[in-house]
């Protein structure tokens, strides 16, 4: 049992799907549990009830998430033990792999952010922590994990804010070429949802930021 | 070196008296009314300004002449009374010939709190009636890291509190209805990142009024919404990565509140500090405590810079006096 993460809220321990479930000469997967750990400081009844409310609704959007992005795959859902076993995702971390890349790459890494993006908001899903460490470049592809903050919703509101944070996420950490980068994304964006929509979504955000509560806050940090 | 601060943000009128290591004087009038009026708030402060200085001087022993800096809140707060404040500042640094300090209410809080405590760079968790706020110093500012998206903790027990006819500021009976609760009556919970939100508990616990116990309702409501601040805090310590929490503000009172503060710090070995209570809730001292050090650090103001700011955000103030 390895600790590979460790939150506020939840531990993810990696494990060998054969110890977890049934040896097997074929299946060679690591598997993660995400366990949401029990708060001391609350009462029961709020301490349960939230805990299990979040792994549902977590592995409810993973799940209907994976029929238009890539996502890991569940394998087991504890509501009352309140964890979540899925699948590893063995790749590069597009935090780090953003920055390391020439630029042909980033166009299309950030084309594809953006696609998947699209693609979520279209079908009413919002992430709620698009930031590029919850990204998972493999096999030519992006994995999207960390659903812990997300929703269902088609709200613009929540779509801005949403692509607001990622936006940011990219401004804080690949500042060097946060304009171009950004603007890739809202391509890739557009290319799903249509160019008004993305008018719309970039208004929304000048709008946002415009409020003044969000200004440089989450930029302070980059999230481990 | 000793300076005099004036507090008058909501509904008190403190007036603290310290110098560089202890707190001299801390004397405070309180309005009372169905929340606050704030004409009548005013008046109150105008009213009762001469006779807390007084008390104030007298207690610490010490004349106006002695004063080297008079500071007072310039904001955030209630207009009419940050004028009066302000406006008593103004009188008492023409008169004496000495500097004036307009200090931001919140910033003064944390000050305080870190002079009182062994906090040295802490996650603030502010909580008051008007503010809920958690704070930390980065890159020469306290940024805000996550704060109410409507109203503060203490606005709501006020409100809920003036529907059950208690006496305002309600905090006090609504410790007592809470330690009496045993039942939870199911309440939404809203926590967005590091922000929250207490109108939708709120309302939905008024709901519950003559149908369930008024103690039950309490219990309910308060879990509820310090479970979120906590867990909000506890999400800023583990963004931060900074090891201390401070508790402060006067909902800091609650012993609840800090019960839980303590539990979530020692599950994260994480130290909790509070301040004493004279300290934690509005006062003149903590104004007269950052008033001195914003002045040693340098800090000069003109008469015509000290018009009050009723919106004056916790990260616009540039902090000078830390490293």
């Amino acid at each position: 049992m390895v600790i590979i993460g460790r939150g506020a809220e939840a531990i993810l321990e990696m494990k060998d799907f054969k110890d977890l479930y049934f040896p097997s000469k074929d299946l060679k997967i690591e598997i993660v549990i995400k366990k949401r750990i029990k708060k001391g400081y609350r009462i029961k009844e709020i301490d349960l009830h939230l805990r299990r409310y979040r792994t549902i609704l977590e592995s409810r959007l993973m799940h209907e998430a994976k029929k238009y992005v890539r996502t890991p795959t569940l394998f087991e859902i504890d509501p009352d033990e309140c964890y979540i076993v899925m699948e590893y995702i063995e790749g590069d971390r597009v935090k780090e792999l953003l920055e390391k890349i020439n630029s042909e790459k980033r166009e299309d890494i950030c084309f594809k952010i953006g696609n998947m993006v699209g693609k979520l908001h279209k079908n009413g899903i919002i992430h709620g922590d698009l930031t590029t460490s919850n990204m998972i470049y493999k096999f030519n592809e992006i994995y999207l994990i960390d659903f812990g903050l997300g929703e269902f919703s088609r709200e613009i509101e929540k779509q801005g804010v949403d692509m607001h944070l990622l936006k940011e996420a990219l401004q804080s950490t690949h500042y060097k070429y946060f304009l171009e980068d950004f603007e890739t994304v809202m391509e890739g964006y557009a290319y799903i949802v249509g160019n008004e929509k993305k008018k719309e979504i970039l208004k929304r955000i000048n709008e946002i930021e415009k409020r003044g509560r969000y200004v440089r806050r989450d930029s302070l940090y980059n999230k481990q | 070196m000793i300076s005099l601060g004036i507090e008058s943000t909501a509904h008190t009128l403190g007036v603290g008296i310290v110098n560089e290591k202890e707190v001299l004087a801390n004397e405070s009038s309180v309005y009372s009314g169905k929340g606050i009026h704030p004409r009548k708030a005013a008046d109150h402060h105008a009213n009762v300004l001469k006779n807390v200085l007084d008390s104030a001087l007298k207690k610490s022993n010490v004349s106006l002449e002695d004063l080297d800096v008079i500071s007072f809140s310039q904001g955030p707060g209630i207009g009419p009374c940050l004028r009066i404040g302000a406006t008593a500042a103004r009188t008492l640094s023409l008169r004496l010939k000495i500097p004036i300090i307009g200090v931001n209410h919140c910033v003064s809080h944390i000050e305080i709190g870190k002079f009182a405590t062994e906090a040295k760079d802490p996650v603030t968790l502010y909580v008051s009636g008007g503010n809920t706020q958690i704070i930390a110093y980065v890159a020469k500012r306290y940024r805000i890291f996550g704060e109410t998206l409507d109203i503060g903790i203490g606005n709501m027990q006020d409100i809920f509190g003036r529907t059950l006819e208690l006496k305002f500021p309600c905090g006090k009976e609504i410790d007592i209805l809470v330690a009496h609760g045993k039942k939870y009556l199911h309440l939404p919970y809203t926590i967005k990142g590091m922000d929250f939100s207490f109108t939708g508990v709120l309302t939905e616990a008024l709901k519950y009024i003559e149908k369930e116990k008024k103690e039950d309702i309490a219990f309910s409501l308060m879990e509820t919404a310090f479970s979120t601040v906590v867990e909000a805090s506890e999400r800023a310590l583990a963004h931060t990565g900074k090891k201390e929490l401070l508790l402060t503000g006067g909902i800091a009172a609650s012993p609840r509140l800090r019960e839980m503060c303590e539990i979530m710090c020692d599950e994260r070995e994480n130290k909790f500090y509070v301040p004493p209570f004279d300290l934690c809730r509005d006062n003149g001292a903590m104004i007269a405590y950052h008033g001195l050090i914003e002045y040693k650090s340098g800090k000069r103001m003109k008469l015509e810079d000290t018009v009050v700011k009723q919106k004056w955000r916790t990260d616009e103030v540039e902090v000078t006096w830390l490293s």
